[in-house]
């Protein structure tokens, strides 16, 4: 049967020698290489973040983000070596290497609700991720902490920083508002115990354009809580706003009549007053002591008490002492305190320099010549708080400001109340001395004789009074009888006289008789006067 | 004892199925039909090996880069396919991360050492238990197929979850690589010419 089985033709050999098969490995490999080579190239760097939790965060999930641009993830969480937070390591994408300077500044974004701000929220959904702040540095670095809080304001935000130095942080807080003219113009971005542990110094940041408001002269105040004044005007309630109010706030406000505002040296730092009218007060450079020496207690009077000359205060008191003096075995207090000449100084008379109380001294000392003396006054009757008062005195004894002395004693004169006491005490001195006992038993006399005089009044006089009341009772009765019979008299007259009893009606007859018998005459007189002849002739005829 | 048809002289036309003797010339072509004939499928070894090796050569990014990229509300996301085993397993659906791990990873990597395997044993012309190698290669041959799985899900995923906003989801490298790996295979498991198996045996007894 292979016999029958047809031959197949011969072919011309085909002249390929090269297989091309091999280039599908090839391209396969190259396919291969350029992925693995492209991935690997696309492994960006490699930075490090201290944070003090892990809290939120994933290995290999968790995303770093720079204005919600995925720039890298957390490929790595572990404890760091001392236990006291993790060390997360990152790998930043291709590029992103250059967010990774000296300054800049890593965050976990949770959701946060705070007094001002609710921020992160969209974390809840999505889960937290690692914002960046990217610093200006050109250093380059690896390793960064990780802040707690979010910055309050990002490097790429343009405006200014100010260091401001307060007495206590108040109700202050990072992110706590800044208002200029009530708008809010910047954040509290920090603050910090001042190196000597006496002052807070607190950072705030003030948005661009509104920066340029900031002047060397601008004076800042908080703003939080209200401020309540009752005056001649009525009661005012000031406050900045109503989250001022709840988390504290920082206003600041530059004075109008800074004609020339001064650029600000990088390390000025501005005080925060505590409040407005307090921020504006002009500042005291000048500040002469004196020391005033009370006899009297000084229950009442605080250091920093105003000091007052007529109404405008004038100085503060700086401390208040005790001092034993050993030649006159007396305790006296001598109250030390500050007076700033400045607010002695007018404006209105051009000259600003001038009333300046002397710095030798000599001006004042011509002052207490002339009866200037420190008086203790009470504040307010309600909670005793006194203030020293300065004024003059023109009928006070003498006294000399002794220069010579440092600082220079004022002399002082009895308060008003201590005055008063001074009149009572007199008074209570001379009553003291007018005789009471002599007066007493010179009354108990003349009250015996008077007594003497009643009972003989009793003895004496009383029963003829009683004989007298006894005929006067009898008389009495008497009269009282007689009265019984007019009574008498009187009804049956009364009867006699009533409407229906013959009497009356006999003289109703006889008045109507009367009245006809006046009707004749009145017509007999009528006649008579139209025909007086008739009293000739007689009546005449009537012509019919 | 059976001899093969190449030991007979004989050539079988793969076009139309005619029976010729082989002539004595180095290439010949169908008497009927002018398809070319070979007594052996040519360069068999040598296609099956390039294929097989371009095969390796993307299977490591295919399991390393990440297959899908998943961004939704609750974050973004890429898994290579052992991440969406792990995951698939973590979240309790073993039997799922069983059929995904057996279909994307098992199955191409078993085609490839089965192949291997093969080539190498034709190659060293062994004639080690011919019968089970046979089978092998049916086996190889025919579960190609089930590997594209991977590729199948990626593909829907890519084309049902498109709610820009809310979720997407895209296709990375790998799927590339992956869809490459299984089309490789399953064309050196087409290039591999299984008589090769038996030659050997039949030199052998010869």
């Amino acid at each position: 049967m292979p016999e029958r089985i047809p031959e197949a033709l011969a072919a011309p050999k085909s002249g390929r020698s090269l297989p091309l098969v091999w280039i599908v490995p090839a391209v396969a490999l190259a396919i291969g290489a350029w992925l693995s080579v492209s991935a690997w190239l696309e492994r960006g760097t490699q930075i490090t973040i201290h944070f003090r939790t892990a809290e939120g965060l994933q290995a290999g999930k968790t995303r770093i983000k720079y204005k919600d641009v995925d720039v890298g993830r957390i490929t790595e969480i572990a404890l760091a070596n001392d236990l006291t937070g993790v060390i997360a390591t990152a790998e930043l994408v291709k590029g992103a290497d250059k967010l990774a300077v000296e300054d800049t500044r890593f965050w976990v974004v949770r959701p946060r609700i705070s007094g001002s701000t609710v921020s992160g929220l969209q974390t809840l959904l999505s889960g937290t991720h690692v914002a960046v702040d990217v610093g200006k540095s050109t250093q380059r670095r690896r390793l960064f902490i990780g802040l707690e809080q979010p910055p309050a304001f990002t490097t790429d935000v343009p405006g200014r920083q100010l260091t401001l130095r307060a007495e206590d942080i108040g109700s202050l807080d990072i992110g706590s508002p800044v208002y200029y003219r009530r708008l809010q113009v910047g954040q509290v971005a920090a603050y910090e115990l001042d190196n000597d542990g006496r002052a807070v110094k607190v950072t705030i940041f003030i948005n661009s354009p509104y920066d340029r408001f900031v002047s060397a002269n601008s004076r800042f105040w908080h703003a939080s809580g209200i401020d309540m004044a009752l005056d001649a005007e009525g009661v005012r309630v000031k406050t900045e706003s109503l989250v001022s109010l709840a988390i504290g706030g920082i206003a600041f406000a530059t004075p109008l009549d800074d004609a020339e505002p001064g650029p600000i040296a990088a390390d000025m730092v501005f005080s925060l007053h505590r409040d407005q009218a307090h921020a504006f007060k002009n500042p005291d450079r000048l500040a002469d002591s004196y020391v005033v020496i009370f006899d009297q207690s000084v229950r009442g009077l605080q250091p920093g008490a105003p000091v007052d000359f007529r109404g405008i205060v004038v100085g503060e008191v700086a401390a208040i002492h005790t001092q034993y003096d050993p030649g006159s075995k007396k305790i006296a207090i001598p109250v030390e305190i500050r007076i700033y000449p400045e607010r002695f100084t007018s404006r209105l008379r051009g000259g600003a320099k001038s009333g300046r109380l002397g710095r030798d001294g000599k001006f004042v000392a011509g002052l207490v010549e002339r009866g200037l003396r420190a008086q203790l006054r009470t504040g307010s009757l309600l909670t005793g708080q006194l203030y020293v008062a300065l004024d003059f005195f023109p009928d006070a004894p003498h006294a000399r400001l002794d220069l010579a002395q440092s600082p220079p004693e004022l002399p002082t004169r009895p308060s008003a109340l201590e005055d008063l006491h001074a009149t009572l005490v007199s008074l209570a001195n001379k009553l003291e001395r007018v005789p009471l006992d002599q007066m007493a038993t010179n009354f108990s006399r003349s009250m015996q004789s008077l007594d003497s005089l009643v009972k003989r009044l009793d003895t004496e006089l009383a029963p003829e009074a009683r004989s007298t009341l006894a005929e006067m009772r009898k008389t009495l009765a008497e009269t009282t009888r007689t009265m019984g019979d007019a009574s008498r008299t009187f009804a049956s007259a009364e009867k006699s006289l009533a409407p229906d009893s013959a009497l009356f009606a006999e003289l109703a007859d006889a008045a109507r008789e009367f009245g006809r018998t006046a009707q004749t005459l009145r017509t007999l007189a009528d006649y008579l006067e139209r025909n007086p002849q008739a009293l000739l002739r007689g009546k005449a005829e009537d012509a019919r | 004892m059976s001899a093969s048809a190449a030991r007979l002289g004989l050539v079988g036309c793969p076009t139309c199925r005619l029976v010729s003797r082989v002539p004595p010339a180095e290439a010949m072509v169908c008497a009927r039909c002018l398809a070319p004939l070979h007594l052996r499928k040519p360069g068999s070894i040598r296609r099956c090996w390039a294929l097989l090796l371009a095969a390796v050569a993307l299977y490591v990014p295919a399991n390393t880069l990440p297959i899908m990229y998943t961004s939704s509300l609750f974050g973004s996301q890429d898994d290579t396919i052992m991440s969406g085993v792990l995951f698939l397993w973590g979240s309790g659906s073993w039997y799922l991360a069983l059929v995904v791990f057996f279909a994307s990873i098992l199955v191409p990597l078993a085609k490839i050492l089965g192949l291997a395997l093969l080539l190498v044993s034709v190659q060293l012309r062994s004639s080690w238990r011919p019968a089970e190698r046979a089978r092998l290669y049916r086996l190889v041959e025919s579960i190609g197929r089930w590997s594209m799985l991977d590729i199948f899900v990626v593909a829907l995923l890519v084309t049902v979850v498109q709610l820009t906003a809310l979720a997407a989801v895209r296709a990375g490298p790998a799927a590339l690589a992956f869809g490459a790996v299984v089309v490789l295979t399953m064309a050196a498991a087409q290039s591999f010419d299984p008589r090769l198996i038996w030659d050997p045996l039949e030199e052998a007894h010869a």
